[in-house]
């Protein structure tokens, strides 16, 4: 034993414990994500059970059955529920049970010894609704402009049948709200700031004065067709209704207006939830957030990343490799260019926070600013670029980057092996031709690792977007259909910044989480797959170098 | 044949194009390297340059003597200024306001309080400064009420449309009607006043000339147009004697206190919040024997009183109350002495800052605090009688005992900084003692900002070390076994599991921290715990049961696996931790150790501690570490170790005594780099604490850091204000704090490549 120790094998074991921490924390925190974030649209069954209430008397409890943990006594008796109990220990289950505009409350902890059995009745209904949350609820009526035409059995198919009509008409409603009201308010906004651009110039003649009236007219006759066409739709989609009994006998009419779908999960079949999640999944990736961004889909948030990423690498990409082969292949190798190398790497260290603020204060105040008093006087005092936007987040997130690709290019043209400059060189080529055609495309490769390694920080980045462009709920994308298509002075919406505002700034933390976990698990895979790509790319790159080395 | 000549000629025809391209090519790349570097060094400076108006002296132009013609020999009692700094108002003692031109001292406007007729003033007091009441006390017992007033309009300019001309017309208004409202019943003159007036009530302290101090408070209501105010008197009282003759009254500003100076140098606290009823609090003598009180002034607020000595001794004092709620009136601290009797202080509307005059003629300006004496100036022999801050604290007005009105501009953005009260402790108004805070903002507007740094970068440090302690050990011991132990297969597997690691988003790691693993910790604190602490010694057990296993059985399997096998040992006793936490807690802490720690220990638990940040920041900072460290052991050069091998030391001794000490450097470099990142992480800290800027080292309670302050309070920040150029000094600080040790650990780790390669 003590010739064991004193060979020094169990401090082997010991750093080899510090390895295989580490990696079971990586992989337990992807497990984790994807456990939690790919479980969020399958349809989970409803439970009834009851609870018995301080008084004695049982209430019945309808809802998803979403966690349950171990808890101590004490803290569920100061919480204020009567517990007959000797233990110190009990199991509490986190019930969704829905109805926020019934209960206010969504979630609940109940603690487990005051729950009967649990059964899974395969009426009950599960409904998704454009605001308040899910409805958990017995079906009871179907109605048509308030009077009832299913009842009981039937009602279910009737249900389904009127459902499909109602989101029909809720589809074309949203995409009057959407797109064309849009359009028609963007040419209003546009005609306004022309004629104050106009006017400011004193400029504004009667005659073009009149031609902006008449153009004003147009828009305004369209608008007024769109509003009352929106009238007639919705007017229309109030026809239908529901009704529902909740958990303590109260029926509740909804109208399908504002039914997005209907389930009763216990009557699934296994093929039935897996077409509905992947709907849901399609939802997610495709639709836009609602209430409050704790439910619906992330689709700005993602074109937002995506958008703002391909701008930053748009200007990363040549500056980062301008200047490597600048201080490679140009700049005389001396201290300076050593202060100046040592510099650049120690860049990636510095605190993302630090490039936010500068972000903030030299590109919106200062740049945005003077641009808005350039060119937008006609916008004033509402800021153009001179408040937070894409183009500002792509640009701070470019000189944050910057090092990455920079140190990567480098890197590439260091392993370029001599011979094959000198060869190219005595075969008559000048520098630039050398470099062009031979070390470039050779470097290539650790260009591309580089770059993929800048837009997986980008994309992961958080902290300097909230002070140079991320907003919570973005109004519009910043690519749209009204000229000039491209909006780059305006707020984006951005994963890592869902994640943040959605998992710790929203009113229903709760109700919210199974989201997050979804849209950390799709940054998460992002992230993962770009940086694999470019350990790929980097070691074939290596590989091809030492063969290379060998001409 | 042919061809290659052809190619040649038509390459060397070419020649002059090629060559011009050829330098194209290099200036394109120059320019652009050189602008990008440039860039990059931008965001240093513009930091820098941002910064730097925190820390630029005070400054003020000359003062410059105004030609006000004095009235009928009237003597001035107060000067004013309108917001923009165009007119001056000087109050003269029997009802003449002359309003003057701040540019050439021109009268604009000559007006006369509407005093009754024949009843001569017999003193005057002026209220809070940025309300603008003023008041004279009349021979009569009786108060007349009314406020300088500066009507702002635009016009538009003849000459260019787009422009606006300003016109600023002065005037008074008597916001309590143009009668004299009765203060004395007896009709005796009234010889001190003192007045505060808001859209609720008015209150007013007199002296009468036969010694009585009486209190009244007045109730105006307006009539339905608005137009006329009827005003009642609704409480009339007299207070108590005070020793020696009374020498000023001050009443704060929200009308709950009065301060009646008396007796040279005693200050005596009425609480007059009850107008039926005010208290004498306490008399405390607020300069030392033998000195007198000469002049005194409440700051901005209410809550201080600047002390002024015949010495020159400036104090200041509040109210202080410590753990009974009982409030004693305090000396906070005093300002650096003037060389003659104070004859003026005159405090700024807004903020903290007050200039006093001394009767040899200086002007100083100070901030109270930041406890800074910020500009001295003298104005020749005649000593100041009256000075007066404009709305914006951006220029001052005095009038000197010769009557010669004199005014300067000001640039004074930012006197609240100062090393002490950036670093230090500071006493701020009615807290009770000295203390670090940060503050920025709150709703009131008489609020004084607390601008400490000291416990964000308190916080910083702490979450640095509680990160470092989990990261250090576990990155250079993993990083020690993946570089000299690990077999290649699985160093394959590793290393780009690490790298994934690496570029995990923080914000996933925060959130996770934040909304499961703060709350698991919470309900399994003791498992926790106890996985914490077991987790080695499991380590240990593993390796001497693998030892015990027979060899032939152990051999199959051989070295460079350790790591893969202690996985399930990991996974088994974080298991039974977590299972065995809760019986510990309900054996030893009364089933709930959280509860029990603060009830049993006074320890206080939040529940997003540093415990959980240490874990989630660590596991961020851990790829920093691991990959560096791994570098610096893996490119130690083979055959010191194969020569340290080949004379029989064991694997763990050659490492020991060989790698690592050749190799330290580069781990120490590492930690460096690792500890750059803890120190600039946002996201987590952000998420997985509670960012209140307390000031301990236990690992229960949370903290606020310098990266998470500014990301919270950065978008709200107004620009240019002492708040947002406080922000960007925090930047400033951890962007050279970082840069500064990523250097020193880049400069390290090339004097130990340099060592490799010699060797």
């Amino acid at each position: 034993m003590r010739n064991w120790f004193k060979g020094g094998e169990p401090w082997i074991w010991m750093t080899g414990g510090a390895v295989a921490l580490s990696l079971l924390a990586v992989y337990g925190v992807v497990w984790m994500t994807a456990a939690q974030g790919l479980g969020h649209w399958w349809p989970k069954p409803l439970v009834e059970t009851t609870i018995t209430a301080p008084d004695g008397s049982s209430q019945r409890v309808v809802g998803e059955l979403r966690d349950s943990e171990e808890i101590s006594l004490h803290r569920l008796r100061e919480s204020g529920y009567t517990i007959d109990s000797k233990d110190k220990y009990t199991s509490r289950y986190l019930f969704k049970q829905g109805n926020r505009d019934v209960y206010g409350i969504d979630f609940k902890w109940i603690p487990a010894p005051l729950l009967s059995e649990f059964k899974y009745p395969k009426d009950v209904i599960s409904i998704e609704r454009h605001e308040w949350g899910s409805f958990f609820g017995y079906l009871k009526s179907v109605k048509e402009n308030r009077k009832v035409v299913a009842e009981g059995a039937a009602a279910w198919a009737e249900v389904q049948k009127r459902l499909l009509r109602s989101n029909e008409l809720f589809d074309e409603i949203l995409s009057i709200e959407k797109h064309d009201i849009g359009k028609v308010n963007y040419q209003l906004e546009r005609l306004r700031l022309k004629q104050r651009k106009l006017e400011l110039k004193g400029d504004l003649t009667e005659a073009v004065q009149a031609e902006i009236d008449e153009e004003r007219a147009i828009y305004d006759a369209q608008f007024a067709k769109l509003k009352s066409r929106l009238d007639a739709l919705r007017a229309e989609n109030q026809r239908d209704s529901l009704t529902a009994e909740v958990q303590d006998g109260k029926v509740i009419e909804i109208p399908f207006a504002k039914i997005a779908d209907v389930i009763q999960p216990n009557d699934m079949s296994v093929i039935q939830k897996v077409g509905y999640y992947l709907t849901k999944f399609y939802e997610f990736i495709v639709d836009d957030p609602r209430e409050a961004n704790t439910e619906g889909g992330i689709f700005p948030a993602i074109f937002g990343t995506v958008m703002m990423v391909l701008l930053m690498a748009a200007m990363v990409t040549p500056l980062g490799i301008m200047a490597a082969v600048y201080m490679r292949e140009y700049a005389k190798q001396g201290p300076l260019i050593r202060v100046l190398r040592i510099s650049v790497n120690n860049l990636a260290g510095v605190p993302s926070i630090v490039y936010g603020v500068f972000g903030l204060g030299f590109f919106v105040y200062f740049l945005g600013g003077n641009i808005d008093a350039l060119f937008f006087p006609e916008a004033h005092p509402a800021p153009v670029f001179g408040s937070p936007g894409i183009l500002w987040s792509s640009l701070t997130l470019a000189l944050l980057t910057l090092p990455v690709v920079i140190v990567a290019t480098e890197e590439g043209l260091s392993r370029v092996p001599r011979s094959i400059r000198e060869g190219s060189l005595a075969l008559g080529a000048t520098k630039a031709e050398t470099l062009w055609r031979t070390v470039l495309p050779i470097a290539s490769p650790a260009m591309m690792t580089g770059l993929i390694l800048a837009v997986a920080r980008a994309a992961g980045e958080v902290a300097p977007l909230m002070l140079v462009g991320v907003v919570k709920l973005a109004p519009s994308l910043p690519l749209d259909l009204n000229f000039p298509f491209l909006h780059l002075e305006r707020k984006f919406m951005h994963l890592g910044f869902h994640i943040y505002d959605v998992g710790f700034q929203s009113p229903n933390v709760e109700a919210a989480r199974p989201l997050v976990y979804a849209t950390s698990l799709l940054l998460v895979i992002i992230i993962i797959v770009l940086n694999m790509f470019a350990i790929r790319l980097r070691n074939r790159l290596r590989e091809t170098m030492r063969g290379l080395e060998g001409v | 044949m042919e061809k290659i000549e052809a190619s040649i000629t038509s390459a060397g025809g070419h020649t002059g194009r090629r060559m011009a391209k050829d330098k194209l090519f290099k200036y394109v790349m120059t320019f652009g390297g050189l602008s990008v570097i440039i860039a990059i060094s931008t965001i240093f400076f513009y930091l820098a340059g941002v910064v730097m108006p925190l820390f630029m002296p005070a400054h003020m132009d000359d003062l410059k003597p105004l030609p006000v013609p004095a009235v009928n020999g009237q003597k001035s009692v107060h000067l004013a200024m309108e917001e923009q700094v165009e007119i001056g108002a000087r109050v003269a003692d029997q009802g003449d306001v002359t309003f003057f031109s701040l540019a050439d001292g021109r009268p604009l406007l000559q007006e006369r309080v509407g005093l009754p007729e024949s009843v001569p003033a017999s003193t005057f007091a002026a209220g809070d400064p940025r309300k603008r009441t003023m008041a004279y006390g009349l021979a009569d017992g009786r108060l007349m009420l009314f406020k300088d007033d500066y009507k702002v309009s635009f016009t538009q300019d003849p000459k260019d449309p787009k422009k606006d001309i300003r016109a600023i017309a002065p005037g008074l208004v008597y916001p309590l009607g143009k009668d004299a409202l009765v203060l004395d019943d007896a009709g005796q003159p009234l010889k001190k006043l003192a007045i505060q007036h808001d859209g609720d009530g008015t209150t007013a302290v007199a002296l009468t000339e036969d010694g009585r101090l009486l209190l009244a408070y007045y109730t105006s209501e307006n009539d339905f147009t608005g137009e006329s105010t009827t005003t009642t008197r609704a409480a009339l009282h007299e207070l108590r004697k005070l020793d020696g003759g009374v020498d000023q009254l001050l009443l704060e500003v929200k009308q709950r206190d009065l301060y009646v100076l008396h007796g040279g140098r005693f200050i005596s606290h009425f609480n007059v919040q009850d107008k039926d009823n005010p208290v004498l609090k306490q008399t405390v003598a607020v300069v030392p024997e033998g000195e007198r009180v000469t002049a005194a002034a409440l700051l901005s607020g209410g809550f201080s009183i600047i002390v002024g000595s015949d010495k020159g001794r400036l104090s200041q004092w509040f109210q202080v109350r410590d753990a009974n709620n009982h409030n004693t009136f305090t000396r906070i601290r005093e300002f650096k002495p003037m060389a003659g009797a104070i004859t003026s202080v005159a405090p700024e509307h807004a903020r903290k800052g007050f200039v006093s005059a001394d009767e040899k003629g200086a002007v100083n300006l100070y901030y109270a605090t930041s406890e800074r004496l910020l500009l001295e100036r003298a104005t020749g022999a005649a000593p100041v009688r009256l000075a007066a801050f404009a709305p914006r604290a951006n220029a001052v007005v005095l009038e000197t005992a010769k009557g010669d009105i004199r005014v300067a501009h000001i640039e004074n953005e930012y006197p609240e900084i100062s090393f002490g009260s950036l670093w230090g402790k500071v006493w701020y108004e009615s807290y009770e003692k000295p203390d670090y805070l940060w503050q920025s903002a709150a709703a009131s507007s008489d609020f004084e900002p607390k601008f400490s740094l000291s416990p964000l970068t308190f916080g910083t440090l702490k979450a640095a070390f509680y990160a470092m302690l989990l990261a250090v050990p576990l990155a250079v011991m993993g990083a020690i076994f993946a570089a000299y132990f690990m077999s290649p297969k699985m160093r394959g597997v590793v290393k780009p599991s690490i790298e994934i690691m690496e570029a995990l988003p923080t914000v996933i790691l925060g959130f996770l921290a934040g909304l499961w693993l703060a709350p698991f910790v919470d309900g399994n604190l003791a498992g926790t715990l106890m996985a914490l602490f077991f987790l080695p010694f499991s380590f240990l057990i593993a390796a001497y049961l693998w030892h015990l296993l027979p060899r032939q059985f152990t051999d199959r399997i051989g070295p460079g696996w350790e790591a893969a096998l202690l996985l399930p040992v990991i996974v088994l006793v974080v298991w039974l931790a977590v299972a065995l936490g809760h019986p510990v807690e309900a054996a030893l802490f009364g089933g709930d150790m959280p509860r029990w720690m603060s009830n049993e220990l006074g320890w206080t638990y939040e529940q997003r501690n540093s415990l959980v940040v240490g874990i989630a920041m660590g596991f961020a900072v851990i790829p920093t570490i691991f990959s560096i460290a791994e570098d610096a052991v893996f490119s130690v050069p083979k055959h010191l170790t194969s020569g340290s091998l080949a004379l029989g030391a064991t694997p763990w001794q050659t490492l020991f005594n060989v790698v690592l000490l050749t190799a330290s450097p580069g781990i120490f470099s590492a930690i460096m780099v690792g500890m750059g990142r803890a120190v600039g992480e946002t996201m987590i800290v952000l998420m997985a604490t509670g960012n209140t800027a307390v000031m301990n080292l236990s690992i229960f309670t949370g903290f606020r850091t310098l990266s998470a302050n500014i990301g919270v309070e950065m978008p709200e920040a107004a620009l240019g204000s002492t708040h947002y150029l406080l922000l960007f000094f925090s930047a400033l600080v951890l962007f050279v704090f970082t840069f500064f040790i990523n250097t020193l650990a880049e400069l390290v780790r090339q004097r130990l490549r340099e060592k490799y390669s010699s060797i």
